[in-house]
């Protein structure tokens, strides 16, 4: 009753079920993989690295996270790229 | 039809798979069929006690695997019920007593003769788990709806995964509706979401588990018990029979809510 009456005035606390199945759900994508988050960030170096070769990018804003489907799991990296002024540049 | 071999597991130790394999063996038995279990926690046998059979044991698993005994005598009726025969772990020896292919000869020999073969598996997921999980048809993974449970049977999915034992059939025991209705306690859809493997069974919290096996009579054999009632239900399903299942969460009508606040009060 009183999860509905918040749920209707926009609040929503999050109750211990919903923590526990959030940090369930991360600390899984790390056991199922094998990759820790060590690993993912030494990844992210390399890969800005190697992007960086052939175009701008902001490696400030790359991301490399883990999502999971059903029980595949896959790695989604978010690289913005840094508009270039001047039309198209080849790099080098 | 040759025998089904089952083996109820869960990595983490505690979550109710020793209390499973008796209601389901119970269950099962009651309605006719020929059933075995077979304790597989060599050096902490328990089986035997939580059905009640521990007075009777002369010859064990080891017994049989190492040629001492034949496996008909190190198989212990269960006098209340038609067909129904526990094989003991050994409690003097250690996991490396027994191999996978000991336990896949072992109930290859019974499958001709009986319905189902139970096989309650040792918590962790190193030796005794192999061999528990080694001869399996079908695999019930028992969890509890708490986060060390969860995240040790995920690993143990993985695990049938990579044996190719298929996904494995989840049992999540021990669930306190009002609990979970108040937000406190992950819930059947939570558990499902995040193992992603098919459910076979839901079974209440219910303090009438510890009274039977302080008894040594498992609760599926009580007719008014309610984790008796979703042992049975798990039993029937495990038969191929379609049943729902019932909402935990029974609410109680008006007249019974005002009783319980007198009731209190009082």
């Amino acid at each position: 009753m009183s999860n509905w009456f918040e749920r209707l005035l926009g609040r929503s606390p999050t109750t211990s079920a919903q923590s526990a199945k959030e940090r369930l759900q991360l600390v899984l994508i790390h056991d199922r993989t094998d990759l820790s988050p060590a690993v993912l960030e030494t990844l992210k170096d390399e890969i800005i690295a190697v992007i960086s070769k052939h175009v701008d990018i902001d490696a400030g804003g790359v991301e490399i996270n883990l999502s999971q489907g059903q029980r595949e799991n896959r790695l989604v990296a978010n690289i913005p790229l840094l508009s270039a002024p001047t039309g198209r540049r080849r790099a080098r | 039809m040759p025998g089904k071999v089952v083996t109820v597991t869960s990595g983490k130790g505690g979550v109710g798979k020793t209390t499973t394999t008796a209601n389901l063996a119970v269950a099962l038995a009651a309605g006719g069929e020929k059933v075995v279990c077979i304790d597989a926690d060599i050096g902490l046998r328990n089986l035997d006690v939580v059905m009640g059979l521990e007075n009777r044991i002369v010859y064990d698993i080891v017994d049989v695997v190492e040629g001492r005994a034949r496996v008909r005598q190190a198989m212990i009726k269960d006098k209340r019920m038609p067909e129904l025969y526990l094989i003991p772990a050994a409690q003097t020896r250690d996991k490396s007593a027994v191999s996978p292919t000991d336990m896949i000869k072992l109930c290859n020999d019974l499958r001709g003769e009986i319905d189902w073969i139970l096989v309650d598996s040792p918590a962790g997921i190193e030796r005794g788990f192999r061999n528990a999980v080694a001869p399996a048809d079908q695999v019930l993974i028992v969890t509890n709806p708490e986060v060390s449970a969860v995240r040790d049977a995920d690993r143990i999915v993985g695990l049938l995964e990579a044996e190719e034992k298929g996904p494995g059939h989840l049992i999540l025991n021990r669930v306190k509706p009002d609990m979970v209705k108040r937000g406190d306690m992950l819930s059947t859809d939570d558990v499902l979401d995040i193992l992603a493997i098919p459910l076979i069974g839901v079974v209440p919290e219910d303090e009438g588990i510890l009274v039977s096996s302080n008894r040594g009579s498992p609760a599926a054999m009580d007719d008014k018990s309610r984790a008796g009632q979703a042992f049975r239900d798990i039993a029937r399903r495990l038969k191929g029979e379609s049943v729902p299942f019932p909402s935990l969460e029974d609410k109680p009508g008006f007249f019974q809510k005002l009783a319980a606040r007198f009731s209190r009060s009082a």
